[in-house]
Protein backbone atom coordinates (compact mmCIF):
# COMPACT_ATOMS: atom_id res chain seq x y z
CA UNK A 1 0.00 0.00 0.00
CA UNK A 2 1.28 3.45 -0.77
CA UNK A 3 1.38 6.22 1.15
CA UNK A 4 -1.60 8.00 -0.34
CA UNK A 5 -3.57 4.85 -0.01
CA UNK A 6 -2.98 4.94 3.77
CA UNK A 7 -3.79 8.43 4.15
CA UNK A 8 -6.77 7.92 2.24
CA UNK A 9 -7.61 4.56 4.78
CA UNK A 10 -6.74 7.28 8.32
CA UNK A 11 -9.26 9.39 6.70
CA UNK A 12 -11.97 6.92 6.84
CA UNK A 13 -11.69 7.46 10.66
CA UNK A 14 -13.77 9.69 11.54
CA UNK A 15 -12.47 10.82 14.31
CA UNK A 16 -8.76 11.43 12.52
CA UNK A 17 -10.40 13.17 9.85
CA UNK A 18 -12.46 15.77 12.35
CA UNK A 19 -8.80 16.29 13.50
CA UNK A 20 -6.89 16.69 10.49
CA UNK A 21 -9.57 18.64 8.47
CA UNK A 22 -9.70 21.19 11.61
CA UNK A 23 -6.48 21.91 10.94
CA UNK A 24 -6.10 22.05 6.96
CA UNK A 25 -9.77 25.04 7.33
CA UNK A 26 -7.40 27.90 8.48
CA UNK A 27 -4.97 26.96 5.81
CA UNK A 28 -7.35 26.85 2.80
CA UNK A 29 -9.48 29.83 4.56
CA UNK A 30 -6.00 32.09 4.42
CA UNK A 31 -4.86 30.89 1.04
CA UNK A 32 -8.65 32.06 -0.27
CA UNK A 33 -8.14 35.38 1.12
CA UNK A 34 -4.77 36.02 -0.38
CA UNK A 35 -5.64 34.57 -3.76
CA UNK A 36 -9.02 36.64 -3.97
CA UNK A 37 -7.65 39.94 -3.03
CA UNK A 38 -4.82 39.53 -5.51
CA UNK A 39 -7.60 38.37 -8.04
CA UNK A 40 -10.10 41.34 -7.63
CA UNK A 41 -6.91 43.58 -7.56
CA UNK A 42 -6.17 42.04 -11.13
CA UNK A 43 -9.62 42.05 -11.85
CA UNK A 44 -10.93 45.36 -11.10
CA UNK A 45 -7.58 47.32 -11.43
CA UNK A 46 -5.19 45.95 -13.47
CA UNK A 47 -6.85 44.64 -16.33
CA UNK A 48 -8.10 46.88 -18.72
CA UNK A 49 -11.81 47.06 -20.02
CA UNK A 50 -12.85 45.09 -22.96
CA UNK A 51 -12.57 46.81 -26.46
CA UNK A 52 -16.36 46.04 -27.49
CA UNK A 53 -17.96 45.28 -24.10
CA UNK A 54 -16.13 47.75 -21.96
CA UNK A 55 -15.99 47.74 -17.94
CA UNK A 56 -19.00 44.76 -18.54
CA UNK A 57 -16.00 42.32 -19.37
CA UNK A 58 -15.35 42.37 -15.08
CA UNK A 59 -18.56 40.49 -14.44
CA UNK A 60 -16.52 37.48 -16.31
CA UNK A 61 -13.79 36.82 -13.15
CA UNK A 62 -16.86 36.47 -11.62
CA UNK A 63 -19.06 34.51 -13.92
CA UNK A 64 -16.79 31.99 -15.54
CA UNK A 65 -14.65 31.05 -12.49
CA UNK A 66 -17.86 30.08 -10.87
CA UNK A 67 -19.38 28.37 -13.80
CA UNK A 68 -16.22 26.23 -13.96
CA UNK A 69 -16.43 25.51 -9.99
CA UNK A 70 -20.55 24.58 -10.54
CA UNK A 71 -19.01 21.49 -12.86
CA UNK A 72 -15.84 20.63 -11.00
CA UNK A 73 -17.55 20.21 -7.66
CA UNK A 74 -19.96 18.30 -9.51
CA UNK A 75 -17.78 16.01 -10.70
CA UNK A 76 -15.93 15.57 -7.25
CA UNK A 77 -19.04 15.05 -5.47
CA UNK A 78 -20.18 12.52 -8.30
CA UNK A 79 -17.03 10.45 -7.35
CA UNK A 80 -17.57 10.55 -4.23
CA UNK A 81 -20.86 9.39 -4.79
CA UNK A 82 -19.44 6.15 -6.86
CA UNK A 83 -17.04 5.39 -4.27
CA UNK A 84 -19.52 5.95 -1.13
CA UNK A 85 -21.68 2.94 -3.52
CA UNK A 86 -19.25 1.20 -3.90
CA UNK A 87 -17.09 0.63 -1.23
CA UNK A 88 -19.77 2.10 1.45
CA UNK A 89 -17.35 4.37 2.64
CA UNK A 90 -19.34 7.05 5.15
CA UNK A 91 -16.68 9.99 5.19
CA UNK A 92 -17.04 10.02 1.23
CA UNK A 93 -21.08 9.61 1.59
CA UNK A 94 -20.31 12.42 3.81
CA UNK A 95 -18.84 14.97 1.05
CA UNK A 96 -21.36 13.80 -1.50
CA UNK A 97 -24.33 16.18 0.60
CA UNK A 98 -21.55 18.81 1.80
CA UNK A 99 -20.61 19.45 -1.78
CA UNK A 100 -24.39 20.14 -2.90
CA UNK A 101 -25.05 23.14 -1.15
CA UNK A 102 -21.97 25.15 -2.63
CA UNK A 103 -22.44 23.31 -5.78
CA UNK A 104 -25.79 24.81 -6.17
CA UNK A 105 -24.53 27.98 -5.03
CA UNK A 106 -21.89 28.84 -7.48
CA UNK A 107 -24.01 27.52 -10.05
CA UNK A 108 -26.57 29.48 -9.38
CA UNK A 109 -23.87 32.51 -9.24
CA UNK A 110 -23.10 31.50 -12.52
CA UNK A 111 -26.62 31.63 -13.87
CA UNK A 112 -27.42 34.91 -12.08
CA UNK A 113 -24.20 36.83 -13.22
CA UNK A 114 -24.56 35.39 -16.40
CA UNK A 115 -28.17 36.89 -16.34
CA UNK A 116 -26.81 40.16 -15.78
CA UNK A 117 -23.85 40.15 -18.44
CA UNK A 118 -26.50 39.10 -21.00
CA UNK A 119 -28.73 41.76 -20.49
CA UNK A 120 -26.34 44.73 -21.27
CA UNK A 121 -24.06 42.15 -24.02
CA UNK A 122 -26.94 40.57 -25.52
CA UNK A 123 -29.97 42.90 -24.40
CA UNK A 124 -31.59 39.98 -22.65
CA UNK A 125 -31.41 38.34 -19.45
CA UNK A 126 -32.42 35.04 -20.56
CA UNK A 127 -32.54 33.07 -23.38
CA UNK A 128 -33.42 28.94 -24.11
CA UNK A 129 -29.98 28.11 -25.69
CA UNK A 130 -28.33 24.80 -24.69
CA UNK A 131 -25.71 26.26 -22.66
CA UNK A 132 -27.77 28.10 -20.31
CA UNK A 133 -30.90 25.39 -19.86
CA UNK A 134 -28.11 23.31 -19.81
CA UNK A 135 -26.76 24.71 -16.70
CA UNK A 136 -30.47 25.33 -15.38
CA UNK A 137 -30.55 21.80 -15.78
CA UNK A 138 -27.56 21.35 -13.10
CA UNK A 139 -28.93 23.73 -10.88
CA UNK A 140 -32.32 21.59 -10.58
CA UNK A 141 -29.91 18.65 -10.35
CA UNK A 142 -28.28 20.15 -7.14
CA UNK A 143 -31.55 21.07 -5.96
CA UNK A 144 -33.28 17.37 -6.19
CA UNK A 145 -29.63 16.17 -4.45
CA UNK A 146 -30.37 18.85 -1.40
CA UNK A 147 -34.20 18.35 -1.17
CA UNK A 148 -33.88 14.16 -1.33
CA UNK A 149 -31.02 14.06 1.56
CA UNK A 150 -33.16 16.07 3.51
CA UNK A 151 -36.89 14.11 2.94
CA UNK A 152 -35.19 10.69 3.99
CA UNK A 153 -34.86 10.13 7.77
CA UNK A 154 -31.97 7.85 8.00
CA UNK A 155 -28.81 9.39 6.64
CA UNK A 156 -27.31 6.21 5.63
CA UNK A 157 -30.13 5.25 2.93
CA UNK A 158 -30.46 9.01 1.91
CA UNK A 159 -26.47 9.29 1.04
CA UNK A 160 -27.36 6.64 -1.06
CA UNK A 161 -29.98 8.11 -2.67
CA UNK A 162 -27.87 11.16 -3.43
CA UNK A 163 -25.44 9.33 -4.75
CA UNK A 164 -27.09 7.46 -7.07
CA UNK A 165 -28.58 10.87 -8.04
CA UNK A 166 -25.31 12.48 -8.67
CA UNK A 167 -24.00 9.87 -10.35
CA UNK A 168 -27.52 9.49 -12.90
CA UNK A 169 -26.87 13.69 -13.12
CA UNK A 170 -23.08 13.23 -14.23
CA UNK A 171 -23.85 13.09 -17.58
CA UNK A 172 -25.46 16.51 -17.46
CA UNK A 173 -21.79 18.07 -17.18
CA UNK A 174 -20.29 17.14 -20.59
CA UNK A 175 -23.62 18.69 -22.28
CA UNK A 176 -23.11 21.53 -20.88
CA UNK A 177 -18.89 21.26 -21.70
CA UNK A 178 -19.87 20.69 -25.28
CA UNK A 179 -22.99 22.59 -25.74
CA UNK A 180 -21.93 25.42 -27.30
CA UNK A 181 -20.06 23.53 -29.79
CA UNK A 182 -22.78 21.28 -30.54
CA UNK A 183 -25.18 23.44 -31.01
CA UNK A 184 -25.80 26.93 -32.29
CA UNK A 185 -26.06 28.73 -28.81
CA UNK A 186 -26.40 32.75 -28.12
CA UNK A 187 -23.73 31.97 -25.33
CA UNK A 188 -20.06 32.32 -27.07
CA UNK A 189 -17.52 29.25 -27.35
CA UNK A 190 -14.68 28.41 -24.83
CA UNK A 191 -11.97 31.29 -24.48
CA UNK A 192 -9.93 29.16 -22.38
CA UNK A 193 -8.94 25.96 -23.54
CA UNK A 194 -7.22 22.78 -22.37
CA UNK A 195 -5.18 23.13 -26.16
CA UNK A 196 -3.80 26.46 -25.32
CA UNK A 197 -5.45 28.08 -28.20
CA UNK A 198 -4.98 31.62 -26.93
CA UNK A 199 -8.19 33.30 -27.24
CA UNK A 200 -7.40 36.16 -24.44
CA UNK A 201 -5.08 38.81 -23.71
CA UNK A 202 -2.50 37.92 -21.19
CA UNK A 203 -3.84 40.59 -18.62
CA UNK A 204 -7.15 39.49 -18.57
CA UNK A 205 -6.16 35.71 -18.42
CA UNK A 206 -4.87 36.15 -15.21
CA UNK A 207 -7.73 37.31 -12.92
CA UNK A 208 -9.31 34.58 -14.31
CA UNK A 209 -7.18 31.88 -13.26
CA UNK A 210 -6.21 33.12 -9.83
CA UNK A 211 -9.89 33.65 -9.18
CA UNK A 212 -10.17 29.92 -10.68
CA UNK A 213 -7.87 28.93 -8.05
CA UNK A 214 -9.18 31.48 -5.30
CA UNK A 215 -12.67 29.58 -5.32
CA UNK A 216 -11.05 25.82 -5.02
CA UNK A 217 -9.30 26.89 -2.71
CA UNK A 218 -12.69 28.17 -0.58
CA UNK A 219 -14.46 25.35 -1.68
CA UNK A 220 -12.03 23.02 0.26
CA UNK A 221 -12.45 24.75 3.18
CA UNK A 222 -15.80 25.36 2.95
CA UNK A 223 -16.64 21.44 2.19
CA UNK A 224 -14.57 20.16 5.12
CA UNK A 225 -16.57 22.72 7.64
CA UNK A 226 -20.02 21.59 5.89
CA UNK A 227 -18.43 17.54 6.46
CA UNK A 228 -17.43 18.21 10.19
CA UNK A 229 -20.58 19.95 11.30
CA UNK A 230 -22.16 16.90 9.01
CA UNK A 231 -20.20 14.63 10.32
CA UNK A 232 -20.84 15.09 14.40
CA UNK A 233 -24.54 14.81 13.50
CA UNK A 234 -24.05 11.54 12.07
CA UNK A 235 -21.73 10.21 14.89
CA UNK A 236 -23.93 12.08 17.94
CA UNK A 237 -23.73 8.73 20.02
CA UNK A 238 -20.36 8.25 19.74
CA UNK A 239 -17.77 8.32 22.06
CA UNK A 240 -15.16 10.09 19.83
CA UNK A 241 -18.10 12.98 19.32
CA UNK A 242 -18.70 13.43 23.25
CA UNK A 243 -15.41 13.87 23.65
CA UNK A 244 -15.38 16.39 21.13
CA UNK A 245 -18.10 18.30 22.90
CA UNK A 246 -16.83 17.78 25.99
CA UNK A 247 -13.57 19.67 24.69
CA UNK A 248 -15.58 22.43 23.18
CA UNK A 249 -18.09 23.30 25.65
CA UNK A 250 -15.35 23.76 28.45
CA UNK B 1 -13.26 56.39 -7.47
CA UNK B 2 -16.05 58.01 -8.84
CA UNK B 3 -14.96 56.61 -12.39
CA UNK B 4 -14.32 53.26 -11.37
CA UNK B 5 -17.43 53.26 -8.65
CA UNK B 6 -20.01 54.24 -12.10
CA UNK B 7 -17.71 50.85 -13.97
CA UNK B 8 -18.00 52.74 -17.50
CA UNK B 9 -21.90 52.81 -17.83
CA UNK B 10 -22.18 49.28 -16.65
CA UNK B 11 -22.52 49.44 -12.67
CA UNK B 12 -26.12 48.13 -12.61
CA UNK B 13 -24.81 45.02 -13.81
CA UNK B 14 -21.21 45.09 -12.72
CA UNK B 15 -21.70 45.45 -8.73
CA UNK B 16 -24.87 43.54 -7.96
CA UNK B 17 -22.63 40.41 -10.07
CA UNK B 18 -19.62 41.21 -7.46
CA UNK B 19 -22.15 41.79 -4.85
CA UNK B 20 -23.43 38.50 -4.88
CA UNK B 21 -20.56 36.99 -5.27
CA UNK B 22 -19.81 38.39 -1.95
CA UNK B 23 -22.89 37.37 -0.26
CA UNK B 24 -23.53 33.89 -1.49
CA UNK B 25 -19.31 32.97 -0.34
CA UNK B 26 -19.86 34.51 3.15
CA UNK B 27 -23.30 32.81 3.96
CA UNK B 28 -21.40 29.34 2.67
CA UNK B 29 -19.41 30.21 5.45
CA UNK B 30 -21.27 31.03 7.56
CA UNK B 31 -24.51 28.28 7.25
CA UNK B 32 -21.64 25.36 8.29
CA UNK B 33 -20.65 27.33 11.61
CA UNK B 34 -24.15 27.33 13.17
CA UNK B 35 -24.65 23.97 11.77
CA UNK B 36 -21.59 22.80 13.63
CA UNK B 37 -22.39 24.79 16.76
CA UNK B 38 -26.11 23.84 16.52
CA UNK B 39 -25.12 20.40 16.99
CA UNK B 40 -22.52 20.75 19.67
CA UNK B 41 -24.86 22.38 22.12
CA UNK B 42 -27.52 19.80 21.21
CA UNK B 43 -25.48 17.01 22.19
CA UNK B 44 -24.12 19.01 25.57
CA UNK B 45 -26.88 19.68 26.65
CA UNK B 46 -28.24 15.54 25.96
CA UNK B 47 -24.55 15.07 27.54
CA UNK B 48 -25.34 16.93 30.89
CA UNK B 49 -28.84 15.69 31.30
CA UNK B 50 -27.46 11.95 31.12
CA UNK B 51 -24.92 13.03 33.77
CA UNK B 52 -27.62 14.34 35.92
CA UNK B 53 -29.60 11.41 36.04
CA UNK B 54 -26.45 9.13 37.38
CA UNK B 55 -25.85 11.16 40.34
Amino acid sequence: MNVFMRWFHKMGSPKYFYEVSGKMIPWFMWTFIITLVYGLYQGMIVSPPDYQQGESVRIMYIHVPAAWMSMFIYVVMAVSGLISLVWRIKMTEIFVISSATVGASFTFLALATGSLWGKPMWGTWWVWDARLTSELILLFLYLGIIALHSAIEDKRVAARAISILALVGVVNIPIIHYSVEWWNTLHQTSSVTMTGKKAMSTSMLIPLLVMSVSFKLYYGAVVLMRARAELLERDRNTRWVEEVVQEDTK
Amino acid sequence: MNEFLAMGGYAAYVWPSYALAFILLVANIVAPMLQRKKTVTEIARKLRRARNEQK
